[in-house]
């Protein structure tokens, strides 16, 4: 399909040098959604949502307007808590969203939260973005000024709080009851779910929304097209469009709206307008189809379109949208290790399996990078990564609460699974064959 | 030094307003005790739990979780060299290895003069701008090493203090909230906590 | 899943689940790993514990369970029991998930059992002894920590053999509310550890102790005093205070050795306060009374117990026979079994004549208020529509009713009308606080009804006039500060009565067995069974031979007689008025002034040392018995030491007594003395031996006795406010968990614990005064003063100033005149060149 055509819902105004100030955001259509929005009931609002039939774009891809109608009716009081903790490797796009178009995502925020009948949400920003922070920050300041957030809002009676959180570093905190905990001031440690599906029992103990920045960024789209034309873009199983961070070594690096379903990765890593090609036209080894926890994909799958059906049954995950391309240079266990790195390092360090095991795991795959690896621990990094992530399966199976620990499976077990001689060559020649 | 001085106080109390319940700010305060010395003493987290009618314990329980809470002092300018999976593919390690060069320094080390502190960081959300590094967490995308050079530079000479303010000073524009709008409605209904 | 059965009440029906194949009924709502525990199948686990919410984060206790989309590996000890559902504890993948995260404990443990106190009853070494992996496959270094560190005065944290489990710290947040240690630092790095220079000063530190299922956490007054094959262990009840908690008593080498809480619903739930846990040391102490003894001159020597016994006996019968009956008085009592509290009864009624016995110090409630008031149970208390505070800090001297009651708040959003001279513990769990004047709270209590007060306190006795509205109020009643008469505070307890209707009580008095002690009659005008000396006496009179004519004294007039000379021979009973009266000038005078001072005791307290003749009795787990908690709850004693010297148990030493006087009580063992008991004394009728030994007797059974006396004798005016000076501030004092008393100071890890002696005043007062905190300051009343450093402190009222009863220095007592409703004093700072004087 034409790669050069695809619609830009979400990165529109990223060209607009103004777009993160009221005035430049209202002069290229923003908040008349909201005003679309406060003319019409809640309901009708989120089944509009429902029927854009949006997937989250935080990893998991549950379908926003399917997660809002779990709210218990009648409880109150209850909250929209927006994800922008953004910190698995490979992934960038939510700080971009934040830092071009923040008033998008205010806009996203009050339709969303005005459909679930919310009086307070909360933007949770990752620490390490303080830019993104003092976008948003002006933003709010401003459409509080406006009437756009605050006390009867446009005179709709509705009234809504937005406040600006942020975080101090904690990839964990992403997960979204991890978010919830650390909301409340906690640990980020998750909670397990159930009983504490956040819909259900959320922060304070009361029904909450999580959504991704990407996620609540569309919204305002949705509502002003119709929830229909949003669906009618993409596939029926994979609407609209999404941002992918396409990184490693490709020529032309960068964040791209592309139409699901539509985009296969080969498009997405040669097409000119989109990665170009690997770079100094080598070939391809590996890419990591959907950030850091993500099994490997290869050559193979190349043709595959971005849609979340697909890449599934393929045995893998778009995740949080980042495409991160190995060329054939790359030592399999030295990338296989750095992202192990990342997940023991990240670990909360509540379930055991996960506190102990991936940074066993870094520790085996350390001494074999390093060139001290011993012949058994092909096996044992096996063994290990099947006490973390029983069958080594995919969808993975855990025996941790979250998926963080069973993430740090995917690079052993994918890098093992095909490029098993790399490892082999490192422990017999006790060296990296790759330097 | 230590306690959060009286203008922070009040600043406090403003955030501690914001949230349904009081523990909430924590984070927030942590980050205003670290904008204020440059790292979170201990004075300042016993501080901190006064406020928030915590323990000490409580307040270094969260404070210890997360990364970027210095519960020693640090350098004035924290560099952080991603070395994440994309950010290695594109050069992260070259980098690091370029500034370890420049500053003298091994990752998590400051420079005697206390003005330099550096670190091999996880992922930063900047995968397709590799490589990149950030300094007191504003990023430098796609950075060579002449840029790294004339950075450190411009920094030891006292300069672009305008882009680069001393670690611990996160945002410089505040979520202001006018009292005529506040509708601060987020705990009613909420069960009462007594902890 | 409930079905209305046709009798109309609910039945509750069970759910089925399919565990390892074989379907059993589980409990709606129960959790899958209690579930299959009542069926037999012990699942593993390390961080479930069955008195906390389940964080399900050890992983050991992941079973395959089957809700209908397909097994998956689910932490039993969170998952709730669903029809249907199936649950496998054996399949492969269960093996397999759950020895993955055994090795994974085991990947940073240090194995050091054969040096661990854990050693022997370790649930890791055990699960790692039955399905461990043989040989380690980490072969990297491990963690490594500073080995032990101390992280309170009694609790030593070892963190390299610590698994994580959030045991303690979830205890010290959820359970005691202190929380004082957390995980710090993150992923492989964390640790628990306290704040620095912020210990775990926690009340209930060594719950920790106990609930730690690996050796990580250790007590030290036991480190290295035994290994668990060593040990010896009978059940108990703990009497250092009046709740009851049933409790391991251990020893080793007939040394008391180690304390375990044991798990009852209706009482401890497991914990134990420290105090509790670690007083043990007192009855090992090398201070113990070992041999009786007697006066020469100035000095106490040993002598026989015959000579001693002859000695008492021929004072006691010239007094009665030179002076008559009502020359002697029994004080003390509390420290007693009931069986020997009942011995002392008779002894002093039947055959000593008197009827001036009082196991109180002057610093409880009337014992007619504490028998006579209708009841409730810590459960009923707990779950009632509203409770009333009215009385002592709970927390200081109550300490495990105080987490039954905050866990009632917290977890079950119990209401608490909190009606205090200033703040306490609870204060923060209470829907309400109102503040009294000392010796005033019976007008609070009057404003309360009568919408009166000031428009600050008007919201304030608004809400809680509505919360008394509910259903079910029960009133926690006992002495709150012993710098006031107790008659206000039954005063206001009356006159809550009076307007809630139903209202029960649950009483708050402290003193280890006082409620036994009460049961069994000693009180001026009581008999055994919570009946007057006028309703028992027929009863008595037949069965004891002979009763007093008339009602005797209480304590305090007791003290005062024997200062005015009127009394003979007083007969202490684990009694130490020199220390526990709140008024020493009149302990002063009143045992200097008794004729022949007759101690039965277990050290030699102040009192003690002011005796003729001095009989050493034996202490706790070195006899048997029964004891009657603040609730009425009869629960039993066991033995597990032998005695030092020639120490004798008290009952014995009453029968002892009455022989030597020609009398006879009619006892050759402790458990006759309890079927006495049962025969005679109406509240403790068919609560036999028998009943106590079996099943339902482990928790202890409540004694219902009557409770038609009070209406008779108590009266219920108002007091008029009393007058105020303007310089004058109010005392109160009220007593410290760690105070200068015989079992803490005896036990060494305990006795460097007590706070000292501090005045504390609202920091507006001190203003005022222009005394500023950390001051050495004089408090002076009309009976004396104290010198003491000074420390503003919010928590305290305005108006009052705030002195811990029996702490080291000169002490409340001295301030103290208990024929004043009030005690008022005046506070200045002591200058420079001041000396330090008191009285
Ligand atoms: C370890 C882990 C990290 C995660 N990090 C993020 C994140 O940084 N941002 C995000 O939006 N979602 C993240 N998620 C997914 C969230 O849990 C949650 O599914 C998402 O925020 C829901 O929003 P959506 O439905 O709009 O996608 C993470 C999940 C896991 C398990
Ligand atoms: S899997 Fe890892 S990150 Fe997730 S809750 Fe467990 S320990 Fe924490
Ligand atoms: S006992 Fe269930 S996870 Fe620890």
């Amino acid at each position: 399909m034409a790669v050069t055509d695809a619609p830009k819902l979400i990165t529109a105004r990223f060209d607009q040098e103004d777009a993160h100030t009221l005035a430049g955001y209202e002069s290229s259509g923003g908040y008349t959604a909201l005003r679309k929005a406060l003319g019409s009931a809640p309901d009708a609002v989120l089944a509009e949502v429902k029927a854009a039939n949006i997937q989250g774009r935080g990893g998991a891809g549950f379908p926003a307007g399917t997660k809002w109608g779990f709210l218990p009716p009648d409880v109150s009081p209850r909250y929209l808590v927006v994800n922008g903790d953004e910190s698995e490797p490979g992934t960038y796009k939510d700080r971009l969203l934040l830092e071009r178009d923040p008033h998008q995502l205010i806009e996203g925020v009050l339709i969303a939260s005005y459909a679930i009948a919310a009086n307070q949400a909360f933007i949770y920003i990752r620490g390490e973005m303080p830019f993104a922070h003092e976008r948003v920050a002006a933003a709010l300041n401003e459409a509080y000024a406006a009437g756009y957030i605050g006390r009867d809002i446009m005179g709709s009676g509705w009234s809504l709080d937005v406040v600006l959180h942020w975080g101090a570093g904690a990839y964990i905190v992403g997960e979204e009851t991890a978010l919830i905990e650390s909301l409340e001031g906690n640990r980020g440690m998750p909670r397990l779910k159930p009983p504490f599906f956040p819909a259900v029992k959320g922060l304070y103990m009361q029904p909450t929304i999580v959504n991704n920045v990407e996620t609540l960024s569309n919204v305002p789209w949705i509502v002003n097209n119709g929830g229909a034309a949003f669906a009618a873009l993409g596939t029926d199983e994979s609407a609209g469009t999404r941002i992918f961070a396409l990184s490693g070594h490709v020529r032309r690096p960068g964040v791209y709206e592309v139409e699901m379903g539509k985009t296969t990765f080969r498009d997405l890593i040669e097409a000119p307008v989109y990665g170009g090609g690997i770079r100094n036209g080598r070939g391809l080894k590996a890419f990591i189809p959907g950030g850091a926890s993500a099994p490997w994909f290869y050559e193979e799958h190349l043709d595959l379109p971005l849609s979340k059906a697909t890449v599934d049954k393929a045995g893998s995950m778009l995740g949080s949208g980042a495409v991160v391309v190995m060329d054939e240079t790359t030592c399999p266990v030295r990338a296989a290790l750095r992202v192990v790195r990342f997940f023991a390092h990240e670990s909360c360090g509540k379930c055991t399996p996960c506190r102990e095991g991936t940074n066993w795991l870094e520790k085996i795959m350390h001494r074999i990078e390093e060139g001290t690896g011993r012949a058994d621990d092909l096996d044992l990094l096996l063994d290990v990564s099947d006490n973390l992530s029983p069958g080594i399966a995919w969808p993975p199976r855990q025996t941790t609460i979250c998926p963080l620990g069973p993430s740090a499976v995917s690079p052993v077990a994918s890098s093992i699974r095909r490029f098993r001689d790399d490892y082999v060559a490192h422990i017999d020649q006790g060296r990296c064959t790759h330097d | 030094m230590g306690r959060l001085n009286a203008g922070n106080v009040a600043l406090a109390h403003e955030i501690i307003g914001r949230y349904p319940r009081t523990k909430s700010a924590l984070i927030p305060l942590l980050h205003l005790a670290q904008e204020q010395d440059g790292w979170v003493s201990d004075e300042a987290m016993v501080h901190i739990a006064e406020l928030l009618d915590l323990t000490p314990s409580e307040v270094l329980g969260t404070c210890s979780f997360y990364e970027m809470f210095k519960r020693e002092p640090v350098g004035r300018y924290l560099v952080n060299v991603c070395t994440s999976i994309a950010c290695m593919l594109g050069g992260g390690d070259e980098l690091l290895e370029h500034c370890e060069k420049s500053l003298g320094l091994t990752p998590g080390a400051t420079t005697a003069d206390g003005l330099f502190t550096l670190n091999e960081v996880e992922c930063i959300a900047a995968c397709t701008e590799a490589p990149c590094l950030q300094v007191n967490y504003r990023y430098f995308h796609r950075i060579t090493n002449e840029e790294v050079d004339a950075l450190f530079a411009d920094l030891r000479a006292g300069g672009r203090s305008g882009e680069i303010p001393p670690h611990g000073t996160l945002t410089r524009v505040r979520q202001q909230v006018d009292p005529q709008r506040w509708d601060g409605r987020g705990g009613e209904g909420l069960p009462e906590e007594r902890s | 899943m409930t079905d209305i059965a046709e009798n109309g009440t609910e039945a509750v029906r069970g759910v089925a689940v399919t565990l390892n194949g074989r379907v059993i009924d589980a409990q709606p709502g129960e959790l899958v790993i209690n579930a299959a525990e009542r069926a037999g199948v012990y699942i593993p686990r390390f961080c479930h514990h069955p008195r906390m919410q389940p964080v399900g984060m050890c992983r050991m206790c992941i079973v395959e369970i089957d809700t209908g989309r397909g097994p998956a590996l689910l932490p039993s000890c969170m998952i709730p029991v669903a029809e249907g559902m199936v649950v496998e504890t054996e399949s492969p993948v269960t093996r397999k998930a759950q020895d993955g995260v055994l090795e994974f404990l085991l990947v940073n443990h240090p194995l050091d059992c054969p040096v661990c106190d854990k050693g022997g009853e370790c649930p890791l070494q055990d699960q790692t002894v039955a399905f461990g992996p043989g040989e380690s496959r980490f072969v990297e270094e491990k963690r490594h920590h500073e080995k032990p560190i101390a992280i309170s005065d009694v609790v030593q944290l070892d963190r390299e053999r610590c698994i994580l489990c959030d045991r303690c710290t979830r205890f010290a947040k959820t359970v005691a509310g202190d929380p004082l240690i957390s995980f710090v630092n993150r992923g492989n790095e964390t640790e628990v550890n306290t704040f620095p220079d912020h210990p775990f000063a926690s009340y209930f530190s060594g719950n920790t102790v106990q609930i730690c299922p690996v050796g990580a956490l250790t007590a030290t007054p036991y480190r290295f005093k035994a290994r668990p094959w060593d040990l010896d262990q009978v059940e108990s009840t703990c009497t250092s205070c009046s709740v009851g908690c049933r409790v391991a008593v251990e020893s080793s080498s007939n040394q008391l050795v180690r304390y375990l809480g044991v798990d009852v619903d209706a009482v401890n739930w497991g914990w134990l306060c420290d105090k509790g846990r670690f007083d043990f040391e007192a009855v090992n102490s090398e201070n113990r009374l070992a041999r009786p003894l007697a006066r020469q001159g100035d000095d106490l020597v040993e002598v026989s117990w015959s000579d001693a016994l002859t000695k008492a006996a021929s004072a006691l019968g010239g007094a009665k026979e030179r002076h008559g009956s009502s020359s002697i008085a029994v004080v003390g009592g509390a420290r007693l079994t009931n069986e020997e509290a009942y011995a002392w009864s008779k002894l002093a009624r039947s055959v000593l004549g008197t009827d001036s016995v009082d196991a109180q110090m002057g610093d409880g409630l009337p014992s007619d208020v504490v028998l006579g008031l209708p009841r409730a149970t810590i459960d009923e208390t707990c779950a009632a529509g509203t409770v009333v505070l009215l009385g002592p800090d709970l927390k200081e001297e109550l300490p495990i009713l105080y987490l039954r009651l905050r866990d009632a708040v917290v977890n079950h959003g119990l209401n608490v009308i909190e009606i205090s001279a200033s703040q306490t513990s609870m204060t923060r769990y209470a829907a309400v606080s109102l503040r009294y004047r000392p010796g005033e709270a019976a007008v609070l209590v009057q404003e309360l009804f009568e919408h009166a007060g000031d428009v600050d306190v008007q919201a304030d006795l608004g809400r809680a006039r509505a919360l008394l509205e509910a259903n079910n109020v029960v009133c926690v009643l006992g002495r709150p500060s012993v710098a006031e008469r107790a008659d206000s505070v039954v005063q206001a307890a009356l006159r809550l009565r009076s307007r809630v209707p139903g209202m029960r009580f649950l009483s708050a008095l402290r003193r280890a067995n006082i409620h036994g002690a009460l049961d069994m009659g000693l009180s001026p005008g009581m008999l055994p069974g919570r009946v007057s000396l006028e309703e028992g006496r027929e009863v008595f009179t037949e069965a004891w031979g002979q009763l007093p004519g008339s009602v005797g004294l209480d304590t305090a007039g007791v003290l005062r007689a024997a200062a005015e000379g009127r009394i003979q021979a007083l007969i202490l009973v684990g009694a130490d008025p020199l220390a526990d009266f709140p008024d020493r000038d009149l302990a002063r005078r009143g045992v200097a002034g008794a004729g022949f001072v007759l101690a039965v005791d277990c050290f030699a307290t102040d009192s003690v040392r002011q005796a003729d003749v001095v009989l050493p009795a034996v202490s706790y787990a070195e006899k048997a018995g029964t004891t009657t908690n603040i609730e009425g709850r009869v629960s039993r004693l066991h033995q597990k030491v032998t005695a030092p010297g020639t120490t004798r148990p008290d009952w014995m030493i009453a029968c002892d007594l009455a022989e030597r006087l020609g009398g006879d009580l009619g006892f050759e063992t402790a458990e006759a003395i309890w079927d006495e008991i049962e025969r005679l004394a109406p509240a403790h009728s068919g609560l036999t031996a028998q009943r106590l030994a079996s099943s339902e007797g482990l928790e202890g059974i409540v004694a219902a006795g009557p409770s038609s006396i009070l209406e008779t004798t108590m009266d219920v005016t108002a007091t008029a406010t009393l007058p105020v000076d303007g310089y004058s501030l109010r005392l109160v004092s009220t007593r410290k968990l760690y105070d200068n008393g015989t079992l803490v100071q005896q036990s060494p890890s305990l006795a460097p614990l007590a706070p000292g002696e501090v005045v504390r005043a609202n920091p507006a007062d001190l203003d005022r005064l222009g005394v500023a905190s950390n001051d050495r300051v004089r408090v002076a009343s009309s009976r004396g003063a104290v010198v003491a450093p000074v420390e503003a402190d919010a928590a305290v009222a305005r108006g009052t100033v705030l002195l811990a009863f029996n702490q080291s220095g000169s002490g409340a007592a001295d301030l103290i005149d208990v024929s004043l409703p009030v005690t008022e004093v005046r506070v200045e700072t002591v200058g420079i060149g001041d000396r330090e004087v008191s009285g």
